[in-house]
């Protein structure tokens, strides 16, 4: 999967768990899920069980608090493809 | 300072309809809402009929957002959000803005056991290790306070926000909480109701009492027979009903079409003593609620013309009717109009008083007593203290003008609130 496929994928899941007055173009590389995206906090846990199924990965608790923003889940989820395959 | 209450807003989601048009028209016309329930016999139920709200998939997206459908699995909560969102906007009234609750208006919406499929594919998960697995939506669908808690959330409701538990007493004294925070002056507006699931996990503790009718699974629409000489026990059920109650003042401010008043009400419970058990209610303590409700009030019990029982179709019925006629001293003809709506949509458990609440205030709105059905036998017991002209078997044009509704609960426990017909 390409980066840009990998980015994709992680957009449309994050959608889904975007408050209504967020629109989806405002999700960028840089966006922080909580501060930016406004995203619930509660909702984090969902998008990681989420990224789970999508990738086919495992991600620790250390995964999770590391990823504050879209590009540091892009980041564990290319650390976590690479160690499987 | 105490003020008066009105109902200016009724949502349901009965087996019988959903939405008031639909509720409204099965009452007059005896449409029944039990049905068989196939999941039931596979499960070797004795009992394999049940009522049960039917719910088209594409109403859900009115009511949640593609978020909260996710993983929903709690048919109560659906219940809830879909009769409470009803009820609101029935009273014409707005959501708060996004960033300001609305301080005035709160919630008291109950429920016995929320989320029971939830908490069961929850538990599924868990004992396979997989406890990580469960995500967010756990919690606020199996916590019974979920159902206020969604309906807060979607309202922005800013006062009190809270849900009550008293088994099948559980609307009816919700209306009560609902009504005292509004007279105290502590609250404008409260949006009241219950809920309650479907499904074998809730009804199955009742099938294993035995107290559920076993010889129906081939009749439903006539397993359910209040006050009948053969009614043969409850027939389970599940939905929701809510009301918007409202101070009289915010009510004519704003305009607002006003259903009935809630005069007042009282709740007690029998102590579990004497003849009261945990399953039984305790005559005295019923007899001492009805009449604090009347002397609440301020009325007399013989300005009662319409009382809407608990009767849940058992041979218990005939004692309930004799502690109506003592409580309301009014015997044969002098008896009120009396019917119970479970002939229709069964017991509904902890929904029950709020959706028969909606169903009594809908009685006052249309001018009209709802017809018993499968009654036809009356059970000769409550002959004896009630005139037969007194149980409408078809609906009849009657305007209640004082409508007494009761509701009890298993641990003894009873609710009766007084509406009525609004006339400032």
């Amino acid at each position: 999967m390409t980066e840009a496929a990998r980015y994709q994928k992680l957009k449309e899941i994050v959608t889904i768990y975007l408050p209504e007055d967020v629109a989806v173009d405002m999700i960028t590389e840089e966006s922080h899920f909580i501060n930016e995206l406004n995203i619930n906090s509660a909702n984090l846990v969902d998008i990681v069980l989420d990224v789970e199924d999508a990738f086919d990965i495992l991600l620790e608790n250390e995964d999770m608090d590391q990823m504050q923003t879209v590009k540091d889940a892009l980041a564990i989820i290319d650390t976590k493809l690479t160690k499987t395959s | 300072m105490s003020h008066r209450v009105v109902i200016t807003g009724l949502g349901v989601c009965a087996p019988n309809g959903v939405g008031l048009q639909d509720f409204t028209h099965s009452l007059q016309h005896g449409i029944s809402g039990i049905r068989f329930q196939p999941r039931l016999k596979q499960l070797q139920f004795s009992c394999q009929i049940a009522g049960e709200p039917l719910i088209k998939d594409n109403v859900l997206q009115q009511y949640f957002t593609p978020l909260q459908l996710r993983g929903l699995n709690a048919s109560g909560l659906v219940y809830g959000v879909i009769a409470g969102m009803d009820a609101w906007k029935d009273a014409n009234l707005p959501l708060a803005p996004k960033e300001t609750p609305d301080w005035d208006s709160g919630i008291v919406f109950g429920t016995g056991i929320l989320g029971a499929d939830k908490f069961r594919e929850s538990i599924y998960a868990i004992d396979q290790g997989n406890t990580r697995r469960l995500g967010s939506t756990s919690v606020m669908q199996v916590m019974a306070s979920g159902i206020s808690a969604y309906l807060g959330g979607m309202l922005g409701a800013g006062n009190q926000v809270t849900t009550n538990s008293s088994a099948c007493t559980t609307g009816t004294e919700g209306i009560l909480m609902a009504y005292e925070r509004i007279k105290s002056g502590r609250a404008t507006r409260m949006l009241t109701g219950s809920c309650s699931d479907s499904g074998p996990y809730l009804w199955a503790g009742f099938d294993s009492m035995r107290i559920l009718p076993r010889n129906y699974n081939e009749t439903p629409e006539k397993a359910s027979r209040p006050m009948s000489a053969t009614a043969a026990g409850f027939v389970p059920g599940s939905g929701a009903g809510a009301l918007v109650l409202e101070s009289l003042e915010s009510a004519l401010n704003r305009g607002a079409t006003i259903y009935a008043e809630v005069l007042g009400g009282a709740v007690n419970s029998g102590g579990q003593r004497g003849s009261g058990s945990m399953t039984a209610p305790n005559s005295e303590a019923v007899v001492r609620c009805i009449e604090e409700a009347v002397q609440a009030s301020g009325i007399h019990s013989a300005d009662i013309d319409t009382v809407n029982g608990h009767l849940t179709a058992t041979s218990k019925d005939a004692l309930e009717i004799s502690n109506w006629s003592q409580a309301l001293k009014g015997v044969g003809t002098d008896f009120p109009y009396i019917n119970s709506f479970k002939g229709l949509f069964g017991h509904c458990l902890a929904a029950a008083g709020s959706i028969e609440c909606v169903a009594s205030v809908l009685q006052i709105e249309k001018g009209q007593v709802f017809g018993n059905v499968n009654c036809e036998d009356l059970n000769p017991a409550i002959l004896t203290l009630v005139d037969p002209i007194k149980i409408p078997r078809k609906t009849i044009l009657h305007q209640p003008k004082i409508m007494a509704k009761a509701s009890f609960g298993f641990g003894d426990v009873n609710a009766c609130v007084i509406f009525s017909a609004f006339n400032d």
